[in-house]
């Protein structure tokens, strides 16, 4: 149903471990090896200390509605299909700087249309879930 | 301050063609059509180019635009990216070199072709997404609607600006397409009514919070004070200019900083006024970057005309139109009414304001900031007569 759709290369080098762990079922963050500054998307070098080195670190996968948006065609074929559905922003729960772009789901498998877009409210509370399409495990959200 | 560019260099000629959708010429054909308009306009010859700015994303290169023109030896070329951020950084580039003597007579345009493999490039991403765009793309944010409504949307929460705000730019933009013959809505004017009823594209922005899709070309001429004041039209001084790329930004996406709704503007405008010998109060008129409807609200704040959060009720009353609003915005009717061109017909329509010309004209106008893409890597322009 979900082919089509505009995914990831996850093999791409800067983001390859955090689509490693979306497939492991968990929701990593990049943070600096040298200070420990946290960044999302991942980039090859620390903006606070310039380090080179990176750890990966498991999220406790809890954030809120950030933002909010429902396209309408026209769209790509895939999406078109869908629409309208919502795409949503989440801040996580333990530094909401740290942002994740999603879709607002009733279950890991859910479609990306199924929750009333008027029923979306920003800074309601959500947790990750994770969709398997193709060989990628999408992060997407439920309410928590 | 001024700045080691400030008035050294003017705008003296102007050409676009036609704006249509489905144009049979090429994008490198409109290239030279208004380029040759506008080398005709300054009343100088193709010979006497010797200086190119262009957006990367043009599908005409350097070498095909000189070699079809007949343009002389070129000594300072110079492309921008960021597709909407670039207008006003082609003809900053075009004036700096200029007024560092890399080259006298320089040209800076935009030619877009809607069906341009170079024009849409959110239409032909492949299927496997690398670099930034994959934080966004798979969840179904695809389009530049779909980025920009999604800052939208926070800033409508944060701030209570309502769609009526997001209105008053689409109808102020309308009314004075409707005074400009050369703009795609010259002959159908947008009530309030038509705009609350548009279907929506991206909710919460409906299609009257889009730019149009035109086909087009639109070229300046720059050259030195000096030499502008033996040319035929009055010159519109570049008195400022600004490049913006500000810390932590992501271009499109920008929900991945502290603070996402002080985009490029604010970063692009702290260097304008720096060069500038007047300052926001004391604009007549602006044209402002508008691929949608908020783009303006944000950059009416980013600027200096209000404070955060002030830009939606900045445009109620009337405020942004002509003639009697308090800073009359895009006056030729600009990307949402005239022609979306990237962003380059703001240029020609702030020339024509300061040559007097516009067809709203802004009374008394003797200075105009002009600005490029909100929500990308961006650059303005103050102009003055
Ligand atoms: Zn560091």
């Amino acid at each position: 149903m979900e082919s089509g759709l505009l995914l990831p290369d996850v093999e791409d080098p800067d983001a390859a471990p955090f689509w490693a762990g979306t497939a492991r079922g968990e929701l990593l963050v990049q943070a600096c090896g040298k200070c420990g500054a946290w960044r999302m998307p991942p980039r090859p070098m620390c903006p606070a200390c310039r380090s080179l080195e990176s750890t990966w670190i498991a999220t406790s996968g809890r954030g809120t509605v950030w933002s909010f948006v429902v396209p309408h065609p026209p769209l790509l074929p895939a999406y078109a299909e869908l629409a309208p559905y919502n795409a949503i922003v989440v801040a996580l729960e333990e530094d909401p700087t740290i942002r994740f772009v999603g879709n607002l789901v009733t279950s890991p498998e859910g479609p990306i249309d199924e929750v009333d877009p008027a029923s979306i409210e920003i800074g309601e509370p959500v947790r990750v879930v994770f969709a398997p399409v193709e060989d990628v495990h999408l992060p997407r959200w439920v309410r928590a | 301050m001024a700045g080691p560019i400030t008035d050294k260099t003017a705008i003296v000629g102007i050409g676009q063609t036609a704006f249509g959708k489905g144009l049979p010429d090429s994008e490198l054909s409109l290239a030279c059509q208004a380029i040759s308009l506008a080398i005709d306009d300054a009343g100088l010859s193709p010979g006497d180019v010797d200086g190119l700015a262009m957006f990367s994303m043009e599908e005409g290169r350097e070498v095909d635009v000189a070699r079809s023109v007949g343009l002389g030896d070129i000594s300072f070329f110079s492309e921008i990216g960021y597709g909407g951020g670039a207008g006003c950084g082609v003809v900053g580039h075009a004036a700096m070199a200029v007024a560092t003597g890399q080259c006298q007579v320089a040209v800076g345009w935009r030619a877009r072709k809607r069906a341009a493999k170079t024009s849409r490039p959110w239409a032909q991403v492949s299927r496997r997404i690398t670099g930034h765009w994959q934080w966004s793309r798979p969840w179904g944010v695809v389009r530049p609607v779909d980025e920009i409504a999604m800052l939208t949307r926070r800033y409508m929460h944060e701030y209570g600006a309502t769609r009526d705000h997001l209105a008053n730019v689409a109808l102020a933009a309308r009314k004075h397409a409707n005074r400009n013959p050369a703009a795609t809505m010259y002959e159908k004017p947008l009530t309030r009514e038509q705009y609350m009823e548009g279907r929506w594209i991206s909710e919460p922005l409906c299609l009257y919070d889009n730019c149009l899709e035109t086909d087009g070309a639109l070229a300046v001429v720059v050259t030195s004070a000096e030499r502008a004041l033996d040319l035929p039209h009055p010159p519109a001084y570049i008195h400022s200019f600004a490049q913006g790329l500000p810390r932590q930004h992501q271009t499109m996406t920008n929900y991945f900083c502290e603070d996402p709704l002080r985009g490029p503007a604010w970063a692009c405008a702290d260097a304008l006024w720096r060069t500038a010998d007047f300052g926001p109060a004391d604009v007549k008129v602006a044209q402002l970057y508008d691929a949608f409807s908020p783009l303006i609200v944000l950059s009416l704040e980013g600027y200096g005309f209000c404070e955060r959060g002030e830009g939606g009720p900045f445009t109620d009353d009337g405020n942004i139109e002509w003639p009697d609003g308090r800073l009359p915005v895009n006056t030729s009717g600009a990307g949402m009414s005239e022609a979306y061109v990237h962003g380059f017909n703001l240029v020609l329509e702030g020339t024509r304001q300061m040559r007097g010309t516009s067809t709203s004209p802004v009374d008394g106008a003797d200075t105009c900031l002009v600005t490029s893409g909100e929500g990308v890597p961006t650059s303005a322009l103050l102009l003055r007569k």
